[in-house]
């Protein structure tokens, strides 16, 4: 167990992961794969369908326990937390298949990702009037903040259901963001999109990562995006960590171009 | 066009976050207070006081089976025995140890939480249909365990006579003076929720309805929420079963049978899950129909059927536009009577012109 006041402070991980594997019964869906991502970088993981990539960011997010190894989010290992515990250590995620709060409007789908910044317990809400007004208000002020980053201030009293595909994309972000996370993961955001609503995307994912300094690592299948926005990148295969470096040294590997494009026989 | 929404600025959080931001909406409420709290005790019968007095109390129950059911998306079918928790605690606390009703009340409620929580433990690590099952058994053993206890029900089919509640050394025993205490706890109960559902933990509640994989991931506790949801309904069954003992002077097991359980369902489905007002549009719906049922049945049942059967007759109709009434709004109105509510209130926002 390595010290904890030592670490990311120092330069070290935010996120390392060590020797991780996942089984489902007989598929070996992650097989000790270990990387670690800095802090403040772009990190995307990319491979073809079925190569383990999701199952990861599964196991990051606590969906998944692993069957093997450690992940050590800034010097903490967890592997063994519940989900809600890890959102308040401080990652946040987005789902491949949107998974917004279809009924809310956009405002209180980001007053729910701020849910673990919020301190009022049953009785504070049933009174209201007094603390948790205050804090609602406080937190509300946040929350505006985010939509007006976004460019959701028209349709912060809109459901979030009743939105364009490539809208709810950026509300998951959106209520991604409002928790402050330290660790941002978001799984294919692109996916989907056209190309007007991919360029908005990568913007606000460079300016998330710029302005507030936020370690991102992101699944993606656009590779296009991955290489020009990501400063390392990872490519899984078959569970399998093949490769991993910057986008050129990953564009060259040998390895990446035969999972990707198979070898003449 | 009664009023216009627009030249309303709101310039704070606050003034946007509060319940009523339109004048018209403050107007309006304040026009339906006067009438309960003035008109209707002034001018109407002891008899029609008496069904708003039951009327207030199932407002209590519904609130609180709607946040379980229509804000945490939890079913319960044990409601009914939760709320005879309320009243027997009331009542023993009554009886035995000469309590006020300001500490009867919440201790009703208390004690209710609390077997809530205890049914809540095993039951809530399961869903949908197990779920409803579980609390179905729960509904039985509860009521078979008071009906047992002679230290609770005062022996088997027994029923405790409870006092009049006393308010400022006044005991309410008027129809008037039962009808506004008992109100007072339906006003407490409808704003509390209100603002359950407009904070942190109601929005939990919300998290857990629609996404519950999302809402684990945002950090909410999804089991610990769905026992907070349990609890805090149970509390208002246990409430609302401690006032109607008060209004019955006796706390007697019949009246929490399985049948009231499916009452308190139908008025939040018929009503319209998820919301505040739908729970008191169901209250006063699934109450008044028994009596409109009656009346109807008693000036012109004679013409349908032979008086020999007609009591009969009206007891069974009952039960059968009951099926039919949820079947009809499942079918045609999900979101139930708010829903026309809303439609109705939106049609005339704009009204007479066509948008």
């Amino acid at each position: 167990m390595p010290d904890s006041t030592l670490g990311e402070a120092d330069g070290g991980p935010t996120l390392s992961v060590e020797g991780v594997s996942k089984n489902f019964g007989g598929v070996r869906a992650v097989a000790s794969v270990s990387t670690a991502v800095t802090k403040g970088e772009i990190f995307a993981i990319i491979g073809p369908n079925g190569a383990g990539k999701t199952t990861l960011l599964n196991m990051v997010s606590g969906f998944y326990k692993p069957d093997e190894g450690a992940i050590l989010f800034r010097d903490r290992d967890i592997g063994r937390l519940k989900p809600n515990e890890i959102a308040e250590l401080g990652i946040a995620r987005t789902f491949q298949n949107i998974a917004l709060f279809r009924g809310l409007t956009v405002l209180d789908n980001l007053m729910l990702g701020r849910h673990v910044r919020l301190k009022s317990g049953v009785f504070a809400s049933l009174l209201y009037w007094g603390p948790a007004q205050r804090e609602e208000i406080l937190h509300r002020r946040r929350c505006e903040e985010i939509i007006d980053f976004l460019k959701l201030s028209d349709l912060r009293k809109t459901p979030a259901g009743a939105l364009a595909y490539g809208l709810q994309k950026r509300v998951e972000l959106g209520r991604a963001l409002a928790s402050d996370p330290t660790l941002l993961l978001l799984d294919e955001p692109m996916a989907g999109m056209n190309q007007e609503e991919k360029e908005d995307m990568v913007r606000y994912v460079l300016d998330v990562s710029a302005e507030w300094g936020t370690t991102i690592v992101l699944i993606e299948h656009d590779m296009g995006v991955v290489m020009d926005i990501s400063d390392r990148v990872a490519v899984l295969d078959m569970g399998e960590k093949i490769a991993e470096g910057t986008p050129d040294q990953v564009r060259a590997d040998p390895k990446v171009i035969q999972a990707y494009l198979g070898t003449a026989h | 066009m009664f009023h216009r929404e627009s030249g309303y600025y709101k310039t704070t959080y606050k003034g946007d976050m509060a319940f009523y931001p339109l004048p018209v909406g403050r107007w309006s409420v304040a026009l339906v207070g006067f009438i309960f709290l003035v008109v209707i005790p002034l001018f109407l019968d002891p008899y029609y006081l008496s069904i708003l007095c039951l009327i207030s109390i199932a407002v209590v129950g519904a609130l609180g089976l709607n946040i379980l059911l229509g804000y945490t998306g939890q079913i319960s079918i044990g409601h009914a025995a939760f709320m005879s928790v309320g009243a027997y605690t009331a009542a023993n606390l009554i009886t035995k140890l000469d309590w006020p009703f300001w500490l009867a009340v919440p201790s009703g409620g208390i004690m209710a939480a609390a077997v809530g929580v205890l049914v809540g433990i095993p039951s809530l690590r399961i869903k949908g249909l197990y779920l409803a099952i579980a609390t179905l058994a729960a509904q039985f053993i509860i009521e078979w365990v008071i009906n047992h206890t002679p230290a609770i029900s005062g022996g088997v089919q027994a029923s405790i006579e409870v006092p009049r509640p006393v308010v400022f050394g006044e005991a309410m025993n008027t129809e008037i003076e039962l009808y506004y205490f008992l109100m007072a706890f339906a006003v407490i109960a409808i704003v509390a929720t209100m603002n359950l559902v407009r904070s942190r933990v109601g929005r939990a509640f919300i998290a857990i309805r629609d996404q519950d994989i999302a809402a684990e991931i945002i950090g909410i506790n999804v089991f610990r929420y769905k026992l907070y949801a349990f609890a805090i309904s149970s509390f208002y069954a246990g409430v609302a079963g401690v006032l109607y003992t008060y209004y019955l002077s006796i706390a007697n097991y019949e009246q929490f049978l399985i049948v009231v359980s499916i009452d308190y369902l139908a008025m939040v489905i018929i009503g319209g899950l998820g919301s505040v007002l739908g729970s008191v549009f169901g209250a006063i719906f699934i109450t008044l129909l028994p009596i409109v049922i009656r009346i109807f049945m008693d000036s012109f049942g004679a013409f349908f059927f032979d008086p020999v059967i007609l009591a009969q007759v009206t007891a069974q109709f009952r039960l059968i536009l009951f099926g039919a009434l949820i079947m009809f709004f499942l079918v045609v109105e999900p979101e139930g009577l708010n829903r026309l509510w809303l439609n109705i209130r939106n049609y005339f926002r704009i009204w007479p012109f066509s948008y």
